[in-house]
């Protein structure tokens, strides 16, 4: 590998990373700060990405698409918080995983129903349909670099949110201690409600921002679902920073082991997570 | 309460497994002893979940492994001795679930989970991307192990009947293990860390080692499960390893009713069964098609009303007080 | 062949018990194995319903279903019942499934499936129990190679025979060096396999064969490493939504206008919708393409499309086969199953009026077809001809 193909690559590492960090940020704030297990996740991605298909082949356009669908999907969060998972605060995380994996079976059958089972394509925005050249044969999508741009924004928005400002002051406070929080007379429950439909929202706008790239198919959730837990797990949960620096380890680490050590590539994210935890069993960034 | 009665239940209901076999269809004899061999499983998860309170979403590693286990161990066209074979499959287990247990109990509560989880997925790859085992497309058994006494033949596996009595008298077996086990003051010992760890550090337990016996034995009995699974129907694939499997075994348990022993075999016996009849198109027609979206809902509705399984619910239909997870 | 002879006695050992068995239910049920002489015959589908392949498994229903109707619902003079169960694509449970065909609903044919892992358990069953098994669409070489059996059917392809042909097609390019990618599974590594013995037959050079984990569709390190190598062309195994992620990615990473893109029919079956052009001119081999334009193909499509409201594709093709390949076998024994060799010699000797072409068996049980060179162009997979006139898999380590 000379020097040009190597910067590529790490182009590529941090890309992917960013990419990551994108589909995984919802996932950081209904794991990290309510304590909620949520296998379900993959399935938020996948509605976002199946919203932004037939919204933006209704309107044509994938912005109006996704302005239309970040509503509903909030609203889809909030309805899950309020019927669902609100019962299961205060249980044991097991009922998470169960009540969260009998959700995947019912989304994606409910997709299969509406959706159907076909490979849909989301168009590029016309606006960021083109390539930089890298090489004499090879170029670099400006949509790529678009969105690793929406993921560092988001990224520090989302941190200045938790760290910053008041709601994130409640929101923190809530996750460390519940009772208290309520005692002050802080309502609880709303920004309990708030924080799962945010995560929600991030999820699928996570699908949504992506469909272009991804194209649009069944169980296309189950795909990034893992990989988001090993993203937040690695971080240390509850830690917007940790997921960043976990994000893109992990981009670095499929895209070098790809082209390395190609023998051993789907083994070496999970090496990585059990390294990290055995070395910091509570995560890069989480707090012991 | 008749303590006699309680004592004598599993003997009874054993007895009348037993006869099963009776009804002459191979489909339903294969189907029950999948039940048992489930039952199996989900009680070696129980010891985890239930008793010591770590909660594994990567126990399908164990059984994973030692189908593979037996699979390699099989010479292409001769039976290979069970007498051997299966302490070695468990062996094989037991092994790597010390191995895995002495990093993952570092670590509590959603990180356990996720842990559990990396390693099994570590496994899943080396099966999937290596020839090792066949790869994706999996391996055959082509001869089922034989039970050779001196030269006559104990059981023969490759009848369904039979292969049901080994499981049945290995569900028994493990049950009775379990039962002995949680009722020494190993066994308390488990329970009392599980409800608070620190007191029992406090009062001298060495915890970490009770944590990762119990680990360890739970990793061993997966492996029996895991055994059989692999003799019944001679293949394996990677898939047996996923992480679908680890949360099927997941539900079982829970759906059966944590902390109860009993309780993992009434769920793989509901779980197994329902399966079975909404994917049976010949009831559902059409609908069957979507049968996964009724096995959501159902896994939902168990998660939010049923915390206890069907254990509790039996137990609260015959109004006795809760008893202590645990306390049987 | 000691242990083939095993076999086919376990095989008479199981049929002649479940024969007992229905002789004894017999006493109590109305249909004994008289009465069944005259009654349906039995077809068992296990497909995925559920999941990724859903739509082919709906697919191959379809065609089979097509080819039975277009025969007045009737083969060899019975009706047809048919029985249904979703594998799921999941090989974990893949015996047990097929079970539920063979042992509960004891039926006469199983039909299925598409994922090559299910297959494989499928083929353990059928092969101890005897009963026929006609496969319309999972291409993975064991099936007719090591494990073939006289009542294994196949009616699609082998994973071999998609890439094959595609040496000849880059050798007539003036194309010396190639790079091959795909997933790191089964069917992947054999698509590879056909590809790489194809193009160094015809004296081409394979500078690497590139893997990626299985169903990982992140694609840019690898297309970063194509771009690094520089061969002539690029050949790749991809279906269904990572095929289309793919093309897009090819494309968008610059390298389509530069490394020409060839591959497996699959890398641009049912995803030209979704890629828009992307796909344009890419050039694939399949044993089945648009604009074949063949009396059969028209009036297949034409039926297909008036009975389901569905354009038909090469899964439906298949399925449409594997109702053709039973109907000369029924229709040889005059409906009578009992006489399997019978059966089995007449499907053996069956030339297929396919709409892709005729075709026949080889003696593995797996078409010999001819490979069609297709052209992606619009929304059409055009044929641009035959690149390989009856081609025949070559079945390594079957002994049958």
């Amino acid at each position: 590998m000379d020097f040009a193909f190597f910067l590529i690559q790490l182009l590529n590492g941090l890309q992917y990373g960013l990419l990551l960090f994108l589909v995984a940020s919802g996932l950081t704030l209904v794991f990290g700060i309510m304590g909620i297990i949520n296998l379900a996740h993959g399935s938020f991605y996948m509605v976002g990405a199946y919203l932004a298909w037939s919204l933006s082949s209704m309107t044509g356009s994938l912005t109006a698409a996704i302005l239309l669908a970040i509503p509903l999907t909030v609203i889809l969060g909030m309805a899950l918080e309020r019927l669902l998972f609100r019962h299961l605060y205060q249980r044991d995380h097991l009922y998470q995983v169960l009540l969260t994996y009998g959700l995947i079976l019912v989304f994606e059958e409910l997709r299969s129903l509406i959706w159907g089972d076909d490979v849909h394509g989301v168009a590029v925005p016309a606006l960021l349909n083109a390539s930089i050249p890298l090489t004499d044969n090879l170029s670099y999508p400006v949509y790529r670099l678009a969105i690793s741009g929406v993921c560092l924004l988001l990224a520090a928005a989302l941190y200045f949110l938790i760290q910053k400002t008041r709601l994130g002051m409640m929101i923190r406070a809530g996750a460390s201690n519940r009772d208290m929080v309520q005692s002050l007379g802080i309502d609880i429950k709303l920004i309990y409600t708030l924080v799962f439909a945010m995560g929600i929202a991030l999820a699928a706008f996570a699908g949504m921002i992506n469909a272009p790239l991804s194209s649009v198919f069944p169980n296309m959730g189950s795909q990034v679902l893992i990989i988001c837990f090993v993203v937040v797990v690695i971080g240390g949960i509850g830690s917007v920073k940790g997921a960043m620096a976990a994000s893109l380890m992990i981009g670095l680490a499929e895209t070098f082991g790809q082209v390395l050590v190609p023998e051993v590539a789907g083994m070496i994210v999970y090496v990585l997570m059990a390294v990290v935890l055995v070395w910091r069993p509570q995560g890069l960034f989480g707090k012991a | 309460m008749n303590s006699r009665l309680t004592q004598l239940l599993p003997w009874v209901v054993v007895g009348v497994l037993a006869l099963f076999p009776l009804v002459d269809s191979p489909f339903y004899i294969q189907l029950m002893t999948k039940v048992l061999i489930m039952a199996i499983f989900a009680m070696s998860l129980d010891l985890l979940v239930g008793y010591t309170g770590l909660v594994s979403f990567g126990h399908a590693a164990y059984f994973g492994l030692a189908g593979y286990a037996l699979a390699l161990m099989t010479p292409k066209y001769e039976a290979v001795s069970l007498w051997w074979s299966l302490p070695a499959a468990i062996g094989v287990c037991a092994l790597f679930a010390l191995i895995t247990g002495l990093l993952v109990l570092r670590t509590r509560g959603i990180y356990f989970i996720m842990v559990t989880l990396a390693f099994a997925q570590m496994l899943f790859f080396v099966f999937h991307d290596t020839k090792l085992g066949g790869g994706s497309d999996g391996a055959y058994i082509y001869v089922k192990p034989a039970m050779k006494l001196g030269g006559f033949e104990l059981v023969n596996l490759e009848k369904a009947d039979q292969f049901y009595w080994l499981a049945l008298v290995l569900m028994a077996a493990t049950y009775l293990l379990l039962h002995r086990v949680l009722g020494s003051s190993f066994g308390r010992a488990l329970v009392g860390i599980k409800v608070n760890e620190h007191r029992m550090r406090a009062l001298g337990f060495p915890v970490f080692r009770y944590q990762l016996a119990s680990f360890t034995l739970s990793g061993s009995l997966a492996g029996i499960a895991g055994y059989l699974a692999a003799v019944q129907y001679g293949f394996v694939n990677p898939e047996i390893l996923s992480w679908h499997q680890s949360g099927a075994v997941l539900m079982i348990v829970i759906l059966g009713g944590m902390g109860t022993l009993y309780g993992s075999v009434i769920g793989a016996f509901a779980f197994v069964i329902l399966q079975e009849v909404l994917s049976n198109q010949a009831w559902f027609g059409i609908a069957a098609k979507h049968w996964q979206l009724a096995m959501g809902i159902f896994i939902m509705l168990v998660a939010l009303y049923l915390p206890q399984g069907l254990a509790g619910l039996a137990r609260n239909f015959r109004s006795k007080p809760v008893a202590e997870a645990g306390d049987e | 062949m000691q242990e083939k002879s095993n076999y086919d006695r376990r095989g008479f050992l199981l049929g002649s018990t479940a024969l007992a068995g229905a002789t004894a239910a017999g006493t109590l049920l109305p249909a004994g194995p008289a009465a069944a002489q005259q009654g349906k015959i039995k077809v068992g589908f296990m497909l995925p319903y559920t999941g990724t392949f859903a739509q082919l498994g709906v697919a191959i229903t379809n065609g089979f279903k097509l080819a039975v109707d277009e025969r007045g619902g009737k083969l060899g003079g019975r009706e047809i019942e048919y029985f249904t169960v979703d594998d799921e694509s999941n090989p974990a449970k893949a015996p047990e499934n097929v079970n539920k065909l063979v042992q509960r609903d004891k039926v006469d044919v199983v039909v299925g499936t598409v994922h090559s892992g299910v297959a494989m358990g499928m083929a353990k069953v059928v092969r101890e129990s005897g009963t026929l098994w006609i496969n319309p669409n999972a291409g993975a070489a064991d099936v007719t190679g090591p494990l073939c059996a006289p009542n294994i059917f196949r009616t699609s392809f082998s994973n071999w025979q998609t890439t094959y042909a595609l040496g000849k097609v880059l050798k007539s390019r003036g194309i010396k060096t190639a790079v091959f990618i795909t997933w790191k599974y089964a069917a992947g590594e054999e698509a590879m396999g056909g590809f790489k013995e194809g193009f160094e037959a015809e004296g081409g050079k394979m500078l690497k064969e590139l893997y990626l984990p299985f169903p990982q569709v992140e694609f840019q390190a690898l297309l970063t490493e194509i771009a690094s190598i520089k061969p002539d062309a690029v050949a790749c195994f991809f279906a269904g939504g990572g095929a289309a992620k793919f093309l897009k990615d090819y494309q968008a990473a610059g390298l389509k206008g530069k490394i020409p893109l060839y591959g497996s029919g699959f890398l641009t079956d049912g995803v030209l919708d979704a890629v828009g052009d992307a796909a344009e001119g890419v050039e694939t081999t399949l044993h089945y393409a648009d604009g074949l334009d063949t009396k059969k193909d028209k009036a297949f499509r034409l039926a297909y499309a008036k009975t389901f409201k569905l354009q038909p594709d090469v899964y439906a093709v298949q399925g449409y086969d594997a109702g053709q390949l039973l109907a000369a076998g029924l229709d040889a024994v005059k409906g009578n199953v009992a006489d399997k060799p019978g059966m089995i010699k007449a499907m053996e000797a069956a030339k297929i009026d396919s709409p892709r072409g005729p075709w026949t068996l080889s003696k593995s049980h797996n078409p010999v077809q001819d490979m069609y060179l297709r052209k992606v162009v619009g929304k059409e997979n055009k044929s641009m001809g035959v690149a390989w006139k009856a081609l025949a898999d070559p079945a390594r380590g079957c002994k049958a």
